[in-house]
């Protein structure tokens, strides 16, 4: 009986934060559900016009896209960089570290207007492409320009988790596998990679759920014609008010990310929020 | 009987029965500090011989391992492996096994891809894969283990992995780099034996870096003692200890009595704080420094210990001491000595059989002039 009680006690300094959570989460989310689901009466037709209504899929289809491009981009970005700090001395470590985090230390409104000024018709970007005899490049309102943008904002996300796996990896493993036959590439493949995987798939999934909720960088850089499906969701509240429409599409969205971080916690190990992370490790090990 | 056969069998199918020679000419690694990490080393280790590296921290033989492997570049020399110069060869071509302290098991591979892994490298088909995993876990008795992953393994068995892995496509040689610095004592001898036994049955060459004497003197055939990025002296475990060539070497293996001397001459005695010693001509160091500068070394177990002059004979050296401690060892035990008029510490093992010593007792040590070892200081 006493074991129970200070289990129970145990829970306690949880109180708080499931308070909060529960306040400012759970109940908004379950009322957006029951509206989403309620007409007044229980209907799905709200679900059923985001597969009918033609705009809605193409946004989704767009919105995955453009995540997933962020995602391999910041990967391809992030996976050198990351590696490179971890082989420097602990001064350029400091460097390389805030000049990847100043995305996150600058204002959101700041950041895409600066994005604005390099992108636009007749900026610093078309004019460098001017020279090198690459005419109307255009990415100011377009897809590409979006994807730019939020990379830029996205890669600390890849870096951070990477930086952390990367840098407990042994490099005696890889001077082993040298002795043992292995060319550094076939080394790297062979042995980095895979130890590497656990924060790979913990930076792939926070660039990726991250990467498909953005507004501010589409709604700047984008063009309306191109909107992503936050710019839908904010259309449909703020704009049309059709709130049950609105509550329907992020229902969806919620468990296409659910769905994506559950299927990454069985392949690619324990993915917590920074990437502490445990690699290709059998899971019953403590 | 049974015992024999098993050995032939493995011998015959994992071990190539010849070792390979590995030749050191002029070996220097030089990271620009104030001294070279390797200073212009020579050494050749013999095709099958278990060679150690011993040395303190910081006195190059891991370097020297490390040049060896391939994976330092040399800054001056040539290394040969069975007399070809393999100075520019990346390590994965040279073939050679490594073995390392903290045992480097790749931990997302089970044990069994873990040893089939420089096979795999090599494209050895599958079949012949399977087989000589099997054999070689045999060897390093870890049979049944084959899926096991290396985190679920205790330190030994993990660096028997190793083992495995690194024998296991019969190298030109094994390389072992403190493998039993991280185990614990009993089962750091548990694996001197088991590496030995290996030694025997594979019949490569070995090349094992160790800081700890006895597990030197335990394995090697022949030790290359490093001091400060220079070898000291290469001789079996017995040379080393019996007859050191400078006092590093004497006071890196084993304890001793030492008694620093002026230059030594030609004469047949030496003088230490008045006192006159005998000397064994053949127990004179060949090392040219002895001329300029000597020592007399006399081991704790060649020293007698006497009450009084009158008891020690005609020719053995003797030196007057007061026991300053005495350590209580079970079938022997150990006087600390001040000795002489500037008090140094010396030792002596007596038996227990011989009387009671009590600390401040005034005696009188003395030993033959042929079992005290005259070396450069």
């Amino acid at each position: 009986m006493s074991s129970n009680k200070i289990r129970w006690s145990g829970w306690l300094p949880l109180v708080p934060a499931l308070a909060l959570l529960a306040g400012v989460l759970l109940v908004p989310l379950g009322k957006t559900f029951v509206r989403s689901v309620s007409n007044p009466d229980l209907t799905l037709a709200n679900y059923e016009h985001l597969f009918t209504d033609g705009v809605t899929m193409t946004v989704l289809g767009r919105t995955a896209l453009t995540a997933a491009t962020v995602t391999v981009a910041a990967l391809l970005l992030g996976y050198p960089y990351a590696y490179l700090m971890t082989r420097v001395g602990p001064r350029a470590r400091g460097i390389l570290l805030v000049v990847v985090l100043i995305p996150f230390w600058t204002s959101v409104m700041a950041r895409n207007f600066a994005w604005i000024i390099i992108l636009q018709d007749g900026g610093p970007v078309q004019s460098a492409f001017e020279l090198i005899g690459v005419h109307d490049v255009v990415l100011y309102g377009t897809n590409a320009g979006v994807t730019i943008a939020m990379t830029q904002v996205m890669l600390p996300f890849m870096v951070l988790p990477l930086f952390s796996t990367l840098g407990s990896i042994d490099r005696k493993l890889l001077l082993a596998a040298r002795g043992l036959g292995s060319s550094p590439t076939a080394a790297f493949w062979k042995v980095f990679w895979p130890l590497s995987r656990g924060g790979v798939m913990a930076g792939v999934m926070l660039v990726f759920t991250l990467s498909l909720g953005f507004y501010v960088t589409p709604a700047l850089l984008g063009s309306p014609q191109q909107s992503l499906v936050a710019q839908l969701l904010a259309q449909r509240t703020t704009l049309l008010l059709d709130f049950a429409a609105a509550g329907a599409l992020g229902m969806v969205v919620l468990v296409i990310t659910l769905v994506l971080v559950a299927w990454a916690n069985k392949v690619g190990g324990t993915v917590s929020a920074l990437g502490v992370v445990a690699t290709g490790q059998p899971k019953e090990r403590v | 009987m049974t015992r024999q056969t098993t050995v032939e069998a493995t011998g015959s199918r994992l071990g190539t029965g010849l070792g390979t020679e590995i030749r050191l000419e002029g070996v220097t690694k030089d990271y620009g500090l104030a001294a070279p990490a390797v200073d212009d080393i020579s050494l050749t280790i013999e095709p099958g011989e278990f060679m150690t590296l011993l040395g303190p921290s910081g006195s190059g033989k891991t370097t020297t391992l490390n040049l060896i492997a391939g994976f330092e570049t040399l800054t001056e020399g040539t290394i040969s492996l069975d007399g070809a110069d393999v100075s520019a060869v990346p390590p994965h071509r040279r073939n050679l096994g490594m073995l390392f302290q903290n045992y480097a098991l790749f931990p997302h591979m089970t044990v069994a891809q873990n040893v089939a892994y420089p096979l795999r490298e090599r494209k050895v088909p599958k079949p012949e894969i399977a087989r000589k995993v099997a054999e070689v876990l045999e060897l390093v008795q870890l049979t049944g283990r084959d899926d096991t992953h290396p985190s679920r393994l205790s330190g030994g068995q993990q660096q028997r992995v190793a083992l495995a892995r690194a024998i296991v496509f019969e190298p030109k040689a094994l390389l072992l780099d403190e493998p039993l610095g991280a185990l614990d004592r009993n089962l750091r001898a548990a694996l001197q034996t088991e590496i030995r036994r290996i030694h025997r049955e594979v019949g490569s060459t070995f090349v094992f870096v160790t800081h700890d004497q006895e597990e030197a003197m335990n394995l090697a055939d022949r030790i290359a003692l490093f001091n400060n990025g220079r070898i000291e002296q290469v001789g079996t475990p017995q040379q080393l200890y019996a007859a050191p060539e400078t006092l590093f070497t004497a006071r890196f293996l084993g304890d001793s009595n030492v008694f620093e001397l002026g230059a030594v001459g030609t004469g047949g005695t030496v003088a230490w704080e008045g006192e006159s010693w005998g000397v064994d001509p053949e127990t004179v160091a060949a090392h040219p420094g002895v001329r300029a500068a000597g020592a007399i070394v006399v081991r704790p177990e060649d020293v007698e210990v006497a009450g009084s002059r009158d008891a020690v004979p005609v020719g053995a050296n003797a030196v007057r001491a007061s026991v300053r401690d005495v350590e209580y060892m079970g079938s022997y035990r150990t006087l600390l000595l001040t000795v002489g008029e500037r008090g140094l510490l010396g030792r002596a093992r007596v038996s227990a059989l011989r009387g009671e010593y009590a600390i401040g007792d005034e005696v009188v040590l003395w030993w033959r002039p042929r079992a005290q070892r005259i070396v450069a200081a």
